[in-house]
């Protein structure tokens, strides 16, 4: 046995030298005991945003009238000693002095959950038309909020998940819309030198010198308001990326400078390569993972502009549901005093933001195998 | 040392320049010249305006001519203190701003102090202490305020004063000083209220200033003049403030070129949510309006502020390190 451990060892050491560089990375990201969490994190609220539809028990457009600011249902599991899932129904009444309803536990009348239930209808991925709900009331008149209700009683869990759709897809599309500036001008930059480094170099200085926020809300507020939503939303992206390329070009410049005094560099321009062909076909791969390690720290700050902006009533416009749009409901004390279950859309904001921020940091150390 | 500062100077001034070019197409931005869109605005309240006056405001900013000109005759005036006129209220934008500037400026400049005094200590403990208790207090609570957005802080803040004390801390002044002159007692007051935008506006600038102080701080205390000095005899922390701390500092001015544009940005949002008198609300209620006058003018000085920041920041960068000013 003795002598069998001592033949694996040498070969344990081989495959760490005969490792790809991907594999190398990918053991030294799983060292990282917080980043893999967060990576899991994020996972899991990527898919929370693609199957929203059915997860949400929901219509996120639906208003209720007479459950406004209604309270979050606690889920119980037993009744009468049996196992039964439900929630307890409101009893709804009027506070006449401050005209405003008055929630408390219906002890009588239930709302029966279950789960792979028949309730509204959604398109999965936006193609495939259902009614099937993960969970929700068993009967399909009736309605849950477990996590209460908001000023035209919409339900906040339904309108918290669609909201992730919009929230992370304006991250990861501005991030991606940044990266291609960002290698572009920042391979330019860093490959040719020079004067073209020094212009490309002082406008990002320029740009970085301008408060984003009062510059942001005043390119957002141009916007026509008589747009359609949907060019609201790309135009948001487009002006959110105006600013964050800058620091993809400075990773990216810094990396070419680097490699470009490498003998692999010099051997393909030898070889007659074009200078288009060595940055893009050589150059480039060399520092994928540190472009992807600050792709995942992008993110975040994409989101938490793109919420700012919407919460000053700037960025996206009903009817979108981001996670800003869902917290302009929170703007004011007195509807928060009394509805604190409208900041929920802010927690899914903080956690997506931390686990990113995360994840980027754990991708970032892992990016440099070879330490 | 001079030739850095001159270079210096010329660049700023560059950039005040392009900077006002900015400010300039941000106020041409909505469809329409401001002054059609004004008349139409009076025209649908049925207030009574006099064509006179419309005829030599759209002389005085040159509105039938090429934007060339229109842009030269906004800029001219604006080294005179004229930054053009509100046309919501019609009052000149420079009576409207330059209280609230002055606020802006008291409170990013404070800010940036506390920034300071927190950041630091925490930041060279948690370096020395590597992977102690405190260590991963301060990274977790770096964390914490990089993450929530500032907004969310200052709604958090009110809703826990409100529902614990009962009190509103929305303001810079109590209701007896808000139009009072400036006073002993209204100094007084403003420091009661201030730390909440402080402690809103600081949180995420004081997580990353720590996170970039704990990282520099470690990278110079694996350097071997460290055991140098500590096999001298120099005593623990003595052997540390007086070499490593002050190297890992540099880095640290210089981040102050993009933590004044931060707590400035900063700053806006938080003003409107806690209601404070300074530029935040008015820039918002101006672009709510349309009121581009008002909101070019904020965005060019803020901008400038911040331009001026990172200018002393690296003029006190080159002073604390030789080798930037001789590069």
């Amino acid at each position: 046995m003795k002598k069998f451990i001592k033949q694996k060892q040498p070969s344990k050491r081989d495959s760490l030298y005969s490792a790809s560089q991907w594999k190398l990375i990918w053991w030294k990201f799983c060292k990282h005991k917080t980043a893999r969490i967060s990576g899991f994190i994020v996972l899991l609220f990527l898919l929370f945003a693609l199957f929203a539809g059915f997860l949400a028990p929901g219509d996120p457009n639906k208003t209720n009238q007479n459950l406004t600011y209604a309270p979050i249902q606690s889920v119980r599991l037993f009744k009468d000693g049996s196992l039964f899932l439900h929630v307890r129904d409101y009893n709804v009444s009027i506070e006449p002095k401050a005209m405003r309803r008055v929630y408390s536990e219906s002890a009588t009348d239930v709302v029966a959950l279950g789960f792979f239930v028949k309730g509204p209808n959604y398109r999965l991925f936006g193609l495939f038309e259902s009614n099937t709900h993960l969970f929700g009331p068993k009967n399909p008149e009736q309605q849950v909020f477990l996590l209460g209700t908001d000023r035209l009683g919409r339900d906040v869990l339904t309108r918290t998940l669609y909201g992730s759709q919009i929230s992370l897809s304006i991250g990861l599309v501005g991030v991606l819309l940044s990266l291609c500036i960002g290698v572009v001008l920042g391979g330019i930059s860093g490959y040719y030198g020079n004067y073209v480094d020094t212009i490309i170099q002082r406008t990002i200085e320029f740009l970085r010198s301008i408060p984003t926020i009062p510059l942001w809300m005043a390119l957002a507020a141009a916007l026509p308001l008589n747009w359609p939503p949907l060019r609201v939303y790309f135009f948001i992206t487009i002006i959110l990326s105006l600013i964050s390329w800058t620091g993809m070009a400075r990773v990216v410049r810094g990396r070419f400078m680097q490699l470009r005094e490498e003998d692999f560099v010099m051997a393909a321009s030898l070889d007659g390569a074009s200078k288009k062909h060595i940055m893009f076909k050589h150059m480039l791969p060399a520092f994928y993972s540190h472009i992807i390690a600050t792709i995942t720290l992008d993110i975040p700050n994409m989101i938490l502009a793109e919420t700012a902006l919407s919460f000053l009533g700037l960025g996206l416009r009903a009817p979108i549901v981001s996670w800003g749009v869902l917290l302009q409901e929170a703007q004011s004390l007195r509807v928060v005093a009394s509805a604190p279950w409208l900041l929920i859309p802010g927690i899914a904001v903080i956690i997506a933001v931390l686990s990113l921020n995360f994840l980027g940091d754990g991708l970032r150390d892992a990016a440099d195998p070879y330490n | 040392m001079y030739q850095y500062v001159l270079k210096r100077l010329a660049w700023a001034a560059v950039t005040i320049v392009l900077i006002s070019i900015v400010a300039f197409i941000i106020i041409q931005l909505p469809p329409g010249d401001f002054m059609t869109s004004y008349v139409a605005r009076l025209r649908e309240t049925g207030e009574t305006f006099d064509e006179q006056t419309i005829e030599v405001l759209r002389d005085r900013y040159g509105l039938d001519q090429p934007l060339i000109i229109q842009y030269w005759k906004w800029i001219s005036k604006i080294p005179k203190g004229d930054f053009g006129r509100s046309f919501a209220t019609m009052e000149p934008v420079s009576d409207l701003i330059w209280g609230r500037m002055q606020l802006t400026l008291m409170l990013s400049i404070t800010t940036l102090i506390f920034t300071w005094i927190i950041a630091l200590p925490i930041g060279i403990f948690s370096a020395v202490r590597q992977y102690s208790l405190l260590d991963y207090l301060g990274t977790f609570i770096g964390f914490i305020g990089l993450a929530i957005p500032n907004f969310m802080l200052a709604i958090i803040m009110m809703y826990f004063a409100f529902t614990r004390w009962g009190i509103a801390i929305t303001g810079l002044f109590s209701l007896e000083f808000v139009n009072a002159p400036w006073s002993f007692a209204k100094v007084l007051d403003l420091a009661k209220h201030v730390w909440v935008p402080i402690i809103v506006v600081g949180t995420s600038g004081t997580a990353a200033l720590i996170r970039i102080m704990r990282a520099n701080l470690l990278d110079e205390l694996r350097k071997p003049y460290v055991t140098t000095s500590h096999a001298k005899g120099l005593g623990e922390w003595q052997a540390i403030i007086k070499y490593p701390v002050r190297v890992a500092l540099n880095p640290f001015v210089s981040t102050i070129g993009w933590t004044l544009p931060h707590l400035i940005s900063g700053e806006v949002i938080a003003a409107v949510v806690l209601n404070l008198p300074t530029t935040g609300p008015l820039l918002l209620q101006s672009l709510q309006n349309q009121d581009m006058y008002l909101a070019g003018s904020f965005v060019l000085l803020l901008s400038i502020l911040t331009v001026l920041g990172t200018l002393v920041s690296d003029i006190m960068l080159a002073l604390l390190d030789p080798r930037i000013r001789l590069q």
